[in-house]
C-alpha cells in the first residue's frame, strides 16, 4: 500500500492523537488509584471529597469531579507553595510529586461535571438574590456577574476559571471570605479578591446558597 | 399704565426697581438655559493622541473618524451636571406582547450570536462593549443613547434615527449587516432600549452616557508599552494573541482583533473610546485599576492589529 503525502500526515496525526489519548488515560488511572486508595503517607482523596467524587457539602470539602484539569493541578501546586492555606490540604499537597498532582487532576477532570437535576424546586428569596449576583452581578458596586468569568451557568472557562455551579455553599462561602481576608491568594491578577471585596456577608450567603444548586439557569448571563 | 405704577408706588406696595430686578432675573435664567444648548451644535470633542504605529489599513486612512460611540455628540464642558438616571430593574420588565418584544431585545443584546445569527459577521455580542446588558453607566448604556436621538452625526453627515444608530453598530462593531428597520430584531432592540430609558428625560445628556472622556496620557500612546500592559492584564481572558477564549465553539471572552473582532470602522477602533472603556471597565471587576497612561497604551496596542476592514473602504 502506497500512502500519498496527505494520507501519511493524516495517519501520523491519528497515531499521535491515539498515543496522547492513551497517555492521558494512563495518567487518569494513576490518579484514580491515589484518589481511591491514597499513596505513601497520603489518605485517599475520596475520604474527604466524597465517595462519589462530588465533595462533602456539609463539611465544606469541594466537589472535584469534572473540574478543569489546569485549575485542579494549580490548586495542588498552590497548596504546596502555601499560596492557599489549609491545615488539611497543605500537608497532602506537599507530599505529592508534580506528576502525581497532574495524575490526580486528570482523574477528577475526567469525571462528569455537575448538571442541574430536573424538577429542582424554585429558589427561595435567598437564592433569588444569589441568582441576581451570579447572573447579573451588582454593578452599583462594580461587581460583574459570577458567570461572566465562570461561564454560562457557572460551568467554568478553562484553563483559569473553575466551574462553580454545584459547588457546596459552605465551601463557596469559605473561599469568598478567604479572599476577603487574604487567606487565599491564588486568583490570577487578584480578580477574585476584587470581586469578594464587593460582597457583603448577606451577599456571600445568598450567592453561595444559589451556586450550590442553581435553579434558574440563565438564558444569557451578562458580563 | 404709568398712573397704575404711580398709584402702586404711592401705596408703598411697589417700587419701580422690582421691574428691573424681574427683567434681570429672567435674562440670567435664559442665559443659563440657552448658552449650553448653543454649544450643542459644535461638539465632537474627539481627542486622539498621536500613536507610534502605522495603521494596518492605509486605504481607510482618508475616511471620516471611526464611529465615535454614542458620546460623539457630547457637549463641551457643560456648565451644568448631566442628569443622573437609573434604568428600571430587570424584574420590572412588563409582561404581554410588548414585554415579550423587550425580552427578545434583551436576549439579542446579550446573546447576539444566537438571537441575531446571520446579521453578525464577528464573534461578538452587543454586551461585550455595553456591559450589564446595556445598563452600565460609562459603558455606552442604551438608556442614555436612546433619549439622544434623532441626532445629526458627523459620521454620516445626516440626521440619524435611533434605528440608524443601531444599524451602525451592526455594520461596524458587529462587522455584519444591519437588520431591516421593520424586522423583529430592530423592533426588539429598539423596544428594549425604550424600556431601559423609561422615565428618562428626552433630549437630555444623562450622566454615564457613552464612554467617559479620558484625560490625555502624560506620554504619547505607545504600542510597545501597551503590549506589556496587555500581557499582564488582558491576556488571561482575551488570550495571548487577542483572539479571545472559546467554549464549545462560541466566545466566552471576546476577540479583540483578528477576523472575528470589530472592524476598523467601529467606535472601539477609535483610541479615545477604547482607552476610556478599558480604563473604566477593564479588567472586568477591576475597573480604574490601570493608569490613564496604561489605558491609552493598551488601547493603541489592541488597535494596532489586523482586523476586518472598514466597510466604507470597500465601496
Amino acid at each position: 500500500m502506497k500512502l500519498t503525502h496527505t494520507q501519511a500526515i493524516q495517519t501520523a496525526l491519528c497515531l499521535l492523537a491515539l498515543a496522547q489519548a492513551g497517555l492521558s488515560h494512563a495518567d487518569a488511572q494513576a490518579g484514580a488509584v491515589i484518589a481511591k486508595n491514597g499513596t505513601a503517607g497520603i489518605a485517599a482523596c475520596m475520604q474527604c471529597h466524597g465517595g462519589n467524587d462530588v465533595g462533602n457539602a456539609a463539611a465544606g470539602f469541594p466537589r472535584l469531579a469534572g473540574q478543569n484539569v489546569d485549575y485542579l493541578a494549580k490548586q495542588l501546586a498552590d497548596f504546596k507553595a502555601k499560596l492557599r492555606t489549609s491545615p488539611l490540604m497543605g500537608p497532602i499537597a506537599s507530599a505529592l510529586s508534580p506528576t502525581q498532582m497532574k495524575d490526580v487532576a486528570d482523574y477528577y477532570a475526567s469525571l462528569p461535571g455537575w448538571k442541574p437535576a430536573p424538577g429542582t424546586p424554585p429558589g427561595s428569596a435567598l437564592s433569588v438574590r444569589g441568582a441576581q449576583l451570579a447572573q447579573h452581578g451588582n454593578w452599583d458596586k462594580g461587581m460583574p456577574a459570577c458567570f461572566a468569568c465562570h461561564g454560562v451557568n457557572g460551568a467554568g472557562i478553562a484553563p483559569h476559571f473553575p466551574a462553580i455551579a454545584g459547588q457546596g455553599a459552605v465551601y463557596i462561602a469559605n473561599q469568598l471570605k478567604n479572599w476577603q481576608t487574604g487567606a487565599r491568594l491564588t486568583d490570577p491578577q487578584g480578580l477574585m479578591k476584587a470581586v469578594a471585596d464587593k460582597l457583603s456577608a448577606d451577599d456571600i450567603s445568598a450567592v453561595s446558597a444559589y451556586l450550590e444548586r442553581p435553579t434558574n439557569p440563565a438564558a444569557g448571563a451578562t458580563p | 399704565m404709568m398712573r397704575w405704577v404711580n398709584r402702586l408706588t404711592q401705596n408703598g406696595k411697589f417700587h419701580p426697581m422690582w421691574i428691573v430686578l424681574a427683567v434681570v432675573s429672567v435674562l440670567i435664567v435664559a442665559s443659563v438655559v440657552l448658552i449650553p444648548s448653543l454649544h450643542e451644535g459644535n461638539k465632537e470633542a474627539a481627542y486622539d493622541p498621536p500613536v507610534h504605529t502605522t495603521p494596518p489599513h492605509p486605504a481607510a486612512a482618508n475616511l471620516p473618524e471611526p464611529d465615535a460611540g454614542q458620546a460623539d455628540a457630547a457637549p463641551i464642558a457643560p456648565a451644568t451636571q448631566p442628569a443622573s438616571f437609573t434604568p428600571p430593574a430587570e424584574s420590572a420588565m412588563p409582561s404581554g406582547e410588548l414585554g415579550d418584544t423587550i425580552k427578545l431585545g434583551r436576549n439579542i443584546f446579550v446573546n447576539t450570536q444566537v438571537y441575531a445569527k446571520g446579521l453578525v459577521g464577528s464573534g461578538l455580542n452587543c454586551v461585550n462593549c455595553h456591559l450589564d446588558a446595556g445598563r452600565k453607566a460609562d459603558s455606552a448604556p442604551l438608556w442614555a443613547a436612546y433619549v439622544m436621538f434623532p441626532a445629526y452625526r458627523d459620521k454620516n453627515h445626516k440626521v440619524n434615527s435611533f434605528e440608524d444608530r443601531l444599524a451602525g453598530c451592526f455594520r461596524f462593531s458587529m462587522n455584519g449587516t444591519a437588520p431591516e428597520y421593520n424586522s423583529k430584531e430592530m423592533i426588539a432592540l429598539t423596544s428594549y432600549s425604550y424600556w431601559l430609558a423609561k422615565g428618562a428625560p428626552t433630549g437630555v445628556e444623562l450622566a454615564g452616557r457613552g464612554y467617559p472622556k479620558l484625560a490625555k496620557p502624560p506620554l504619547a500612546a505607545d504600542v510597545q508599552r501597551g503590549a506589556s500592559v496587555y500581557q499582564a492584564n488582558c491576556a488571561l481572558c482575551h488570550g495571548p494573541n487577542g483572539l479571545g477564549t472559546q467554549v464549545n465553539g462560541s466566545y466566552a471572552f471576546p476577540p479583540l482583533w483578528g477576523k472575528d473582532s470589530y472592524n476598523a470602522g467601529a467606535g472601539m477602533h477609535s483610541a479615545k473610546n477604547a482607552a476610556a472603556f478599558i480604563r473604566v471597565n477593564m479588567p472586568l471587576g477591576k475597573g480604574n485599576s490601570l493608569s490613564v497612561q496604561q489605558a491609552w497604551d493598551v488601547a493603541a496596542f489592541v488597535n494596532s492589529h489586523e482586523r476586518p476592514v472598514d466597510p466604507r473602504a470597500k465601496q
